[in-house]
């Protein structure tokens, strides 16, 4: 396991870190590591497992591995189709999501105007009523938008992103705002003093220092539409279908294909973690120390 | 807005901005964008009114309406109560407002307890891995491999886990450490609460990690370089700097995993089922069998709105505190 | 105070979009002939998995189009999310035009009005109600009203047991009594291995076995005129034989408490335990690696020795029933659809692959249902099963009840010895909950 050692590199501090830092660093990551490592490892073993082995008594090595399950999720459930849904609908949902969120916390941290408490207190608590209550009236609502207008919003994937867009945009909005609200005001007025409009301000100025923020917000939207159960499964129907319900179909009436379910949730999580991988350097890089004087 | 909102003001580099409210902007063409914010908003507002506005308007309406399945399909013909199904879920004694208010009192606790350790174990993995080590980013990305896993395959590999007789915690927990006496229940019984506790501060500590870590960034160097000057050491420069820094983003962060884990539905049903243990009867899957599993949609939307008013409250309440003690920690 | 200020209005913001929005439920046209051409149709999950489903069906659906040139559009619902679609369904009026529907929800989705009333006229456009076994007839909706669906797989419960551990054991034939059963359950559970596996955490499982043992004792959950009595002394005594045979008898696994997830078909085919009480289990116990020849399969011991009627009763109805949703646009194609999904022909086929009986009595004269674990449970479904209450309430009495009886096994699972008043206690609050509500 990569165990932290000493640090290299310029550390924040012009001073070196004292062997008490160092060592609770240790000490804590080991610990976390191991503990978001554990279920991991359990997915990782029970998906080289038969199935008739896998709900056994547990054991840290298997006796017998064996390959198989990687290659009878494909056939169990229409595994690739629900993942190409799924990246449809996150994908689009986190693009829609995050620009109309920069744009809200644009306004809201930028600019005084009326209706501004009532907008983000309004916004906000949208998150406070439990989803299993409006699931039933929100299906009503695209059913009539649908016999009304012909706009297919029930059982199509444009009407599950746009749901899942409203569902992290409260929190995207909040969270903007803040890390909008760290940019230095001087910044963009500097550049509209250059003649720069408020828009191209933002987009030239006041985005690129708050890069961080807006991949963590990016990150966040992602992931509420990526793992969504509850509305993907009455919004959806068997065509546009995402992983998250998908990967109940495992579980069948009289059997739970543990070993499918592990295997397919770690094929499924590679290409989202390997994105996570090419975004770790827009998360730690943002806002330079210079551009705050 | 600003004492609400994450004003600069936490950010001790930008102390000498002013807040937005008393500022009067010197910038030009001041008219044509009097309506600039308004048309940024209007995306934003419509999208909320659409999905999350006339839905809970049509659940208080609900709330209000005699709707079992004998009325489902024509919600019109339904008869009103008045205060029936508030009567119903707020009779403490009775067995269905006694369930609710311990249902609801289970939640605050796991909800504090969770948000609680999700914080904590988030903010110390950013601060400790603020410094460049080797290994930093591999460790970054393994810790968001929660995060990335389907919340269905996560939990359910967990409920795997608990599992008595088979399961890994009972088999580290009994058969190597000896730490427990025979085996016991995580997935029934008071055991359950923990088990659910874990699940949720496995799921919900990533998504502090990486806010936390972003807000990190906005910290100038030049303040741990002034402090380091006083001779502050890094423990102390954690407590004086990085942490009041984080002000605002805690403030967002905190707020988020409360009402997130306040209404998470998808950890204990996945995990218990549709009739959760009572030590871990959380409020969504609670309201979810007064409707759902039992067919009484009014019920269901009556409790609902009581849990809004609450959590209203309570959101009020701490963002008032929070304000007032940042105020307070500035003066 | 600005912002409770702003909490005020924003609270008065959404009272008025309430106020401003005339609730409006789903139009209910009563169904019509619009579009002849399609169909569409929810199958449940009945084969290993969906995509199986979809490979069975498929076929018999272009037979179905080349017959009548009806083009069905298929859908399989997994059972997660089978009801909550339905329940959307019915709520909008967008749905399909025909659907499986499990046949305990039968009264419950029959009291919404969104299923098609299956009078005489329609039943003889399927060719007559007489067609159909009585005893799947009567899980199709509430007594005295026309049926809201037509059976379309039938099932019912057996005793399968390990041959292998019955012999060890001594015990030279399966139990034909509850006695014989705990007797037997107490020779074998020594040495990690147990007599009877069960669900504890499975509701409708719990209910299932309740319910037959509360049928043996001579009573039910719910009175003649449909009112929950859960506390009845045999209803009670029900309960109690169910989770005493881990309280007392010890004949099942205090692990079992847990099980939700058909572990307790694993542990049996894995040789834990030597005896379940179950549907149609032999597709799961294959892939979970026991052999067909490892298993025998006996009728659910019954108080007396032998099965029939009444106290006798050794079963619930269990199956799939087939309905048509009201708001149709295409009622005659439905009801084509029905008849030949219920056809001999098809019945027979579709019953083969899944396992489950016809209840369609002609089909049932096919050999392969000879089998000797069909010919038990379709014995069993003849002669000595019997249908869950007909209420509307009935998923409410599943969970309140099927609660009441996971407490217990979870009680009893930490060595709890459970009294007759422990039980009582339990099932008073099932039924306070449930008069409430």
């Amino acid at each position: 396991m990569a165990s932290p050692t000493v640090p290299r590199g310029a550390p924040r501090s012009p001073m070196a870190s004292p062997r008490s830092f160092i060592w609770s660093r240790r000490i804590f990551l080991t610990l976390l590591t191991g503990f978001v490592l554990l279920p991991v490892y359990v997915m990782i073993s029970s998906s080289l497992k038969p199935l008739e082995d896998v709900s056994g008594k547990f054991r840290w090595m298997p006796s017998g591995l064996t390959i198989q399950p990687y290659f009878d999720i494909w056939k169990t459930v229409p595994l690739a189709k629900y993942f190409w849904n799924s990246l449809i609908v996150a994908g689009a949902a986190t693009v829609c999501s995050v620009v109309i969120a920069v744009f809200a916390a644009y306004a809201v941290s930028r600019y005084q105007f009326r209706g501004k408490r009532v907008f983000t207190v309004t916004v906000l608590s949208t998150q406070m009523f439990p989803g299993i209550l409006f699931l039933l009236p929100l299906f009503l609502i695209y059913v009539n938008i649908g016999q009304s207008t012909g706009i297919a919003l029930f059982g199509s994937r444009g009407g599950l992103i746009l749901t899942y867009l409203t569902f992290s945009l409260p929190f995207s909005i909040w969270m903007l705002i803040g890390y909008f609200e760290s940019v230095p005001r001087d910044l963009d007025e500097a550049a509209m003093v250059d003649g720069c409009g408020p828009l191209k301000a933002l987009f030239r100025v006041v985005v690129p220092a708050a890069i961080p923020g807006i991949v963590a917000v990016a990150v966040y939207a992602f992931m509420t539409a990526w793992g969504e159960v509850l509305f993907a499964s009455v919004l959806t129907t068997d065509a546009t279908r995402t992983l998250a319900v998908g990967l109940q179909n495992y579980s069948t009436q009289n059997d739970v294909y543990w070993n499918q379910i592990m295997a397919a949730s770690l094929v499924v999580s590679i290409p989202v973690v390997a994105g996570f991988l090419l975004l770790q350097r827009y998360l730690v890089a943002g806002l330079t120390a210079g551009a705050v004087k | 807005m600003t004492t609400l909102v994450n004003s600069p003001k936490g950010d001790p580099a930008v102390r000498e901005d002013t807040p937005g409210a008393t500022r009067r902007p010197r910038r030009p063409g001041r008219i044509r964008r009097l309506g600039l914010p308004y048309l940024l908003l209007l995306p934003a507002l419509l999208l909320e009114i659409l999905v999350h506005l006339l839905p809970i308007a049509i659940g208080f309406v609900m709330a209000f309406k005699e709707l079992t399945q004998n009325f489902l399909r024509d919600w019109s013909a339904a008869p009103w109560t008045g205060l029936g199904n508030f009567d119903v879920a707020v009779d403490f004694n009775e067995p269905v407002g006694k369930a609710l208010l311990h249902s609801f009192w289970i939640t605050c606790v796991f909800t504090l307890m969770s948000v609680g350790l999700c914080w904590l174990l988030g903010t110390a993995a950013a601060v400790f891995m603020q410094e460049t080590f080797t290994g930093r980013g591999f460790l970054r990305t393994l810790f968001l491999v929660p995060y990335a896993l389907p919340v269905y395959a996560a939990v359910i590999t967990w409920a795997f886990m608990f599992q008595r007789d088979n399961g890994l915690v009972n088999h580290v927990l009994h058969d190597q450490l000896g730490l427990a006496d025979g085996h016991p229940f995580w997935l029934i019984g008071d055991n359950s609460f923990f088990a659910l506790l874990t699940v949720s501060v496995w799921k919900g500590w990533p998504f502090a990690f990486l806010i936390v870590m972003a807000g990190l960034q906005n910290i100038p160097k030049e303040l741990y370089e002034a402090a380091a000057m006083d001779g502050a050491g890094i423990w102390q420069q954690i407590r004086r700097i990085t942490l009041p820094s984080l002000r605002p983003v805690n403030q967002v962060l905190v707020l988020v995993l409360f009402l997130w884990t306040f209404n998470d539905f998808n950890t204990p049903f996945v995990l218990f089922g549709r009739a959760a243990p009572e030590a871990a009867d959380l409020i969504s899957v609670h309201i979810y069998q007064s409707s759902f599993a039992t067919w009484n949609f009014g019920t269901g939307a009556a409790m609902s709105v009581l849990l809004l008013l609450f959590l209203l409250l309570v959101t009020g309440i701490y963002l008032v505190l929070t304000s007032r003690g940042r105020k307070a920690s500035r003066g | 105070m600005r912002r409770i200020r702003a909490l005020a209005s924003s609270a008065v913001v959404v009272s008025l979009l309430a106020a401003a929005t005339a609730c409006g439920g789903g139009s209910s046209s009563e169904g019509s002939n619009e579009s002849p051409k399609t169909l569409t149709y929810w199958a449940s999950n009945q084969g290993p998995n969906v995509e199986a489903d979809k490979k069975i069906l498929q076929p018999e659906l272009d037979k179905f189009e080349k017959q009548t040139g009806i083009k069905v559009k298929l859908e399989v619902v997994p059972w997660s999310d089978l009801l909550t679609r339905i329940l959307t369904a019915t709520t909008s009026g967008e749905g399909p035009d025909v659907l499986n529907i499990g046949n305990t929800w039968s009264s419950s989705l029959q009291a919404t009005g969104a299923l098609l009333p299956w009078d005489r006229k329609n039943f003889d456009k399927v060719g007559g109600k007489d067609r159909f076994v009585e005893s799947a007839l009567g899980s199709t909706g509430a007594q005295g009203k026309d049926p809201a669906a037509v059976p379309l797989y039938s099932m019912a419960y057996a005793l399968y047991y390990n041959k292998a551990m019955f012999k060890e054991a001594g015990i030279a034939e399966p139990p034909k009594t509850w006695d014989e059963l705990t007797a037997d359950g107490a020779k074998i559970s020594k040495g990690g291995k147990w007599g009877l596996g069960a669900e504890g955490s499975n509701l409708s499982n719990n209910i299932h076995q309740v319910f037959v043992l509360a049928k043996q004792h001579g009573g039910d959950f719910f009175t003649a005129d449909g009112k929950a009595d859960f506390t009845n002394d045999a209803a009670v005594a029900a309960v109690k034989q169910y989770v005493d045979m881990m309280a007392t008898n010890k004949i099942i696994a205090p692990g079992n408490a847990e099980y939700a997830k058909n572990q307790s078909l694993s542990d049996f085919s894995k040789g834990k335990t030597a005896m379940v009480l179950w549907q149609a289990a032999a597709t799961t116990f294959k892939s979970q690696g026991m052999k067909d020849d490892e298993w025998g399969v006996a009728p659910v011991p019954v108080q007396s020795g032998a099965p029939g009627a009444g106290k006798a009763t050794n079963s619930m109805v269990a199956g799939i029933n087939l309905a048509v949703f009201k708001n149709t646009k295409n009622t005659d194609g439905s009801l084509k659809f029905v008849k030949f999904m219920t056809s001999d022909a098809e019945q027979k086929l579709l019953c083969k692959t899944y396992g489950s009986i016809p209840p369609v009595k002609a089909a049932q004269s096919d050999p392969a249902f000879d089998r000797p674990e069909l010919k038990v449970l379709r014995e069993t479904l003849a002669t000595s099963a019997t249908a869950l209450p007909q209420v509307s309430n009935e998923s409410q009495f599943e969970t309140s009840v099927g609660t009441a009886v996971k407490n217990l096994f979870a009680q009893a699972a930490n060595g709890k010895k459970l009294s007759t008043a422990d039980v009582k206690a339990e099932l008073t609050k099932a039924q306070q909950q449930m008069a409430s509500q």
